[in-house]
């Protein structure tokens, strides 16, 4: 599995994601830079200019037509992913911290930091995926956060609800069409901030990573844990890949806290748990800082991490990766490929 | 505002006008008063004397006054002895000591000392027979004890039954606030036998045996043991700070570095005679204190010299025999006052006079000496040069305090005193300084204490600091680390060489000289251990930022020997070297068989946790634990197998490894099929999971009147509109792979 290295920004990365043919990666950083690339070969396909600050986060629509990112300079903007033309500017009072469209790109979520007497909200703007619409000025909704403040949220199915990550390790559940807060449970150890939040392709289910070096599997209906992959080391990111059961979780000591842990080991690795067993299968290096957020190709062809070194890391899977399996999942596998022997004869 | 005399009202200045006889002084007057019994305090009253008449009165006297000033002061004129009315004595005499001490001690000292054949003295103090015999106190009736029913206790030693029959060993750990014990499972996770939070206060310690766990709290120390493990004993010594077992667990020394205060309303274990005493004998069966002691001073440095660095508290400051009989301590620079148990007495009332005795060590077995009949207890001494006497090591046995061998030796500088664990060696390893003082060189004089007339053999003239020794636990072998460079606290840890040294082979029983086997130069290392069985050995660097490597090796390897060791007895190979990092300690298991090394967070901070070796270095597990604190392996005691039936274990070791490598693979195949069964029902449950939740919200879609996959039906609408406006047009894009390139040159 041979890294591409796509060595564009200057600064940490903040957040990479795929488009949904897992043909585009878009990465931002803090460098007030966002770049897309190529994901087969790391061919930088261009850069959208614009941003005054640290940019935190981004997301691409189902048709990957607009892009929207959210930055420290307390604004949220839209892109044209073709042409990199800036559509349309929201300013909050606050920094941005995650966007995200909704299943079908008609919403789009903004989660705004706490600071400065305003508390920590989520906001909700309509889109209209049309690049030469003009797209409304107001919100939607908005959600206060009284209790700890909103990391990282995102829609579920349906949209019917949202879901957000707390500062202190609490997710909650608000309705996705009023924001009434339906439940907040502990799931991560107190004042354990999660930083990710990554969904499953249906939206059914999803990944958290916190800094109490945990990461859970979450269902979006009930908050029902339904897995939980440990690690030795505080976590930034995690994600669910397709095609294989695995969750990739990506973190490591943070660098403010590298003098008081051993600077031999940072643990700046990619680790691949299987989904269901819970164990882990492997672990990838190459970044020599944390890993602050990694990626999976919906397509399931490839995974990319960006670190705090500045460098995002594209690999491909090779066909180890598609060969391994556990004894009961080929097991399974080859009952299944028996039935559907067995009604192509009947048929 | 502040008060001031302008501010002052008539009632403020009228202050000490009140009535004296109102004011209730009864609780100071209470506290206060004069108690006129302390007056007896230094009264003992001596009962179970013979009977005598008038004349024969001051002969009894005066014989009985040789016994009481062994242990106080006391004149002729101070002893009354009643008299009956028929001019005989009523057998029993009242005597004053000069201070309540030497009352005490004469309580305790010659209480029970028989006076004659026929007679056994009784002593007690004045103040108690008068607070326990006073009129009233005493039941006429005599009412017979109340003789608890016998309750069966709890085996103490069933942890060598491993109920998975496979002989495995037992540990402590201790993590976070909780102390656990567990199972040694090799490879697989520890298993849990008990696990508590807050066991203990500061460490954990296992008995030498193995018997209990040692708990340490502000109270005092506590005992457990047996299958739930309950608590044993208990023994309430304040704010202890250390505990060390006697080797056959009969007694147990406790030291606080505060001197113990006896509150007023008493103490449940021990008595005002202990107060302001720092160390407690106790003894473990009854839980009693046998004897107290306080901390030595340490002696004030002579005038014009350099204040010497005391050390700071010499532990353990009480050493055992190995027979549990004997118990001494040293007065640096005078003497070595040896106890006798279990009554704790001065062996022949005094100390054994050694002018400048700097150290001493107790033989750890009952050595059995060529050429004598009584196998007694040996300690070794050591003392400098003082003036033109040369300095001494000495080796005295115990009780009849014969020094069987000693040793004079010049320009010693320090010297330290190893015995081989069976007491059959005894190693001295002397560190001497030429006549300027400028050059360090060490020789290590090696006692074969076994041999008729202790022979004393000089192995070898090292010009290194010699920083570390050990003997082959059972064996004759030994290893030493040595660096050329002063040992301090540098920056750089110095650079160490590790030295082998064996026995040359010789003929018969006898065991040869000792020789050089080889030095492995541009080493870190800097602690060496045996495993507890012999000829593996593990030297490794600790407590070291920069380096942290362990290396395994085997000294009866048997593969070929080296030509140039062919008379020596070993033949060493390198069998594994393993890097743990920030290691700070390392234990063999009692058996030998695994090595665990960790990183305490008593040390630093830095990747907590513990590594798991065989004794080849292999390494089995490997475990980060936040807070990991410490780790002990439960010691067992000696095996209770005869000699022959050792041997003959060891002669068909062939068919018992046979035997046991089959169960290992049935019970690894048998481990396996658990986990696939549980994978099996994990990946049933996630699929059925699956299913219902997308059937859920298949349904839930449709009853929206939403499209089952929006994404695609929003791209199909996209599609859609641009499929008018753009022709189709395909991209090809050729790749060219080199697949192979050879070059051939055409002549």
């Amino acid at each position: 599995m041979r890294p591409i290295l796509l060595s564009g920004h200057e600064r940490a990365l903040t957040q990479i994601k795929y488009n949904r043919d897992g043909d585009l990666l878009f990465s931002v950083s803090k460098d007030q830079q966002i770049c897309v690339w190529f994901a087969h070969n790391g061919e930088r396909l261009g850069t959208y200019h614009g941003h005054q600050g640290a940019i935190w986060t981004i997301d691409v629509d189902p048709t990957s037509t607009i892009l929207a990112s959210g930055s420290a300079d307390n604004t949220i903007r839209l892109w044209e992913i073709k042409t990199g033309r800036l559509l349309k500017t929201w300013d909050f009072p606050t920094a941005v911290k995650r966007v995200e469209f909704s299943e079908d790109g008609s919403k789009l979520l903004g989660v705004t930091e706490k600071r400065m007497g305003h508390l920590g909200t989520i906001v909700v703007l309509d889109i209209k995926l049309d690049v030469d619409a003009e797209q409304s000025d107001e919100k939607v909704m908005t959600i206060v956060c009284e209790d700890s403040k909103p990391t990282v949220a995102g829609w579920s199915y349906l949209s019917k609800y949202i879901i957000a990550g707390h500062e202190d390790g609490s997710i909650s559940q608000f309705d996705g069409k009023n924001g009434d807060l339906l439940y907040n449970i502990p799931i991560h150890e107190l004042n354990q901030p999660i930083t990710d939040l990554q969904w499953s392709h249906d939206r059914t289910y999803f990944i958290t990573a916190s800094k109490d070096k945990t990461s859970k599997l979450i269902t979006a209906k009930d908050l029902e844990v339904l897995k939980t992959y440990p690690a030795d080391t505080p976590l930034n990111s995690a994600t669910i890949t397709r095609k294989k059961d695995y969750v990739i979780l990506g973190g490591g000591q943070a660098a403010m806290d590298v003098t008081t842990t051993s600077a031999r080991q940072g643990k700046f690795e990619a680790r691949f748990y299987h989904k269901i067993f819970e164990s882990e299968i492997g672990r990838v290096r190459g970044h020599f800082g944390p890993l602050n957020t990694v990626a999976a190709d919906p397509t399931g062809k490839s995974y990319a991490s960006g670190g705090e070194d500045g460098y995002v890391r594209i690999h491909h899977f090779d066909k180890g990766y598609y060969d391994f399996m556990y004894e009961v999942e080929r097991e399974r596998q080859n009952k299944l490929n028996q039935q559907q022997q067995q009604q192509a004869a009947t048929a | 505002m502040a008060p001031s005399f302008d501010h002052l009202r008539d009632e403020d200045l009228d202050e000490d006008d009140f009535d004296v006889d109102e004011v209730d002084i009864s609780d100071i007057r209470e506290k206060y008063e004069v108690q006129l019994e302390q007056g007896y305090d230094a009264f003992v009253v001596v009962d179970g004397l013979p009977e005598v008449t008038e004349e024969q009165k001051p002969k009894l006297v005066k014989f009985l006054l040789k016994k009481l000033n062994t242990v106080g002061k006391t004149r002729e004129d101070l002893i009354f002895m009643p008299m009956g009315e028929d001019g005989k004595s009523l057998r029993f005499a009242f005597v004053e000591y000069s201070d309540p001490a030497e009352a005490a001690a004469a309580c305790r000292q010659l209480d029970l000392v028989p006076l004659d054949k026929k007679h056994i003295l009784r002593v007690n103090k004045l103040t108690d027979v008068d607070r326990y015999g006073r009129e009233g106190r005493i039941d006429d009736e005599y009412t017979p004890p109340q003789i608890e029913e016998f309750q069966e206790k709890e085996h103490l030693r069933s942890f060598m039954a491993d109920p998975s029959g496979r002989g495995r060993d037992q540990f402590v750990m201790f993590r976070g606030e909780s102390v656990g014990v567990f199972w040694n499972n090799e490879k697989d996770q520890p298993e849990n036998i008990v696990d508590r939070q807050h066991w203990t206060e500061t460490f954990v310690q296992w008995s030498p045996l193995g018997t209990y766990l040692t708990s340490v709290h502000a109270q005092g120390v506590q005992l457990w043991g047996g299958p739930s493990w309950t608590r044993q004993r208990r023994f309430a010594h304040p704010f202890v700070n250390l505990v060390a077992f006697s080797p056959n667990e009969k007694y147990l020394v406790t030291w606080s570095n505060r001197p113990i205060a006896i509150p007023e309303e008493g103490h449940p274990a021990l008595s005002v005679e202990d107060h302001g005493k720092n160390y407690v004998i106790w003894d473990i069966e009854t839980s009693k204190p046998l004897r107290s002691f306080a901390q030595l001073d340490t002696p004030a440095a002579a005038e014009g010299e350099a204040p010497k660095k005391a050390p700071k508290f010499p532990w353990p400051a009480f050493k055992w025999s190995a027979d549990d009989k004997y118990v001494a301590r040293l007065n640096p620079g005078q003497s070595i006052s040896v106890y006798e148990l279990p009554r704790m007495n001065l062996l022949d009332k005094t100390a054994i006079k050694i002018e400048g005795v700097v150290d001493f060590d107790w033989a750890p077995a009952t050595v059995q000496r060529d050429g004598v009949k009584n196998y007694e207890q040996l300690f070794c001494f050591w003392t400098p040069e003082i003036g033109s006497n040369p300095a001494r090591v000495g080796l005295m046995s115990i009780p009849s305090k014969q020094v069987v061998r000693s040793l004079n030796l010049f320009s010693v500088s320090d010297a330290k005193l190893h015995w081989q664990s069976e007491g059959a060696y005894l190693c001295v390893k002397v560190d001497r300084h030429s006549k300027s003082k400028k050059s360090q060189a060490t020789t290590l004089e090696i006692f074969r204490v076994k041999e008729k007339g202790v022979p004393v053999e000089v192995v070898d003239t090292i010009k290194d600091t010699v920083i570390n020794f050990a003997w082959e636990p059972k064996g004759d072998r030994f290893v030493i680390i040595t660096t050329t460079e002063p040992v301090g606290a540098t920056a750089v840890p110095p650079k160490t060489s590790v030295a082998f040294f064996c026995p040359e082979k010789a003929k018969g029983n006898a065991v040869g000289n000792f020789k050089h086997l080889r030095t492995l130069e541009k080493k870190n290392s800097n602690a060496i251990y045996w495993s507890p069985k012999g000829r593996f050995v593990v030297v490794a660097t600790v407590a070291n930022t920069q380096s942290s490597d362990l290396d395994f090796y085997d000294l009866d390897f048997e593969g070929e020997k080296p030509e140039s060791d062919k008379d020596l007895t070993a033949n060493l190979q390198l069998m594994n070297t393993a890097d743990h990092y920030g290691v700070t300690d390392v234990e063999w298991d009692p058996s030998g068989r695994f090595v665990a090394t960790w990183a305490s967070a008593w040390k630093h901070s830095m990747e907590n946790g513990y590594h798991l070796y065989d004794f080849k270095g292999e390494q089995l597990r490997e475990e980060a634990i936040e807070k990991f604190k410490q780790w002990q392996w439960r010691p067992r005691p000696a095996t209770l197998l005869s000699k022959e039936e050792q041997k003959a274990i060891r002669r068909n070791l062939r068919e018992y490894s046979r035997i046991f490598e089959q169960e290992d693979a049935e019970r690894i195949s048998s481990a396996d099929v658990a986990v696939v069964e549980a994978r099996r029902r994990l990946l049933e449950e996630w699929f059925a999971w699956r299913e219902a939740i997308t059937q859920e919200v298949a349904e839930e879609r449709e009853i929206y009147g939403l499209p089952a996959d929006p994404a695609a039906e929003l791209i199909k609408a996209k599609d859609a509109e641009h499929a008018g406006d753009a022709e189709e047009q395909v991209i090809e894009e050729i790749m060219e792979e080199v697949l192979e390139e050879t070059e051939e040159i055409v002549q």
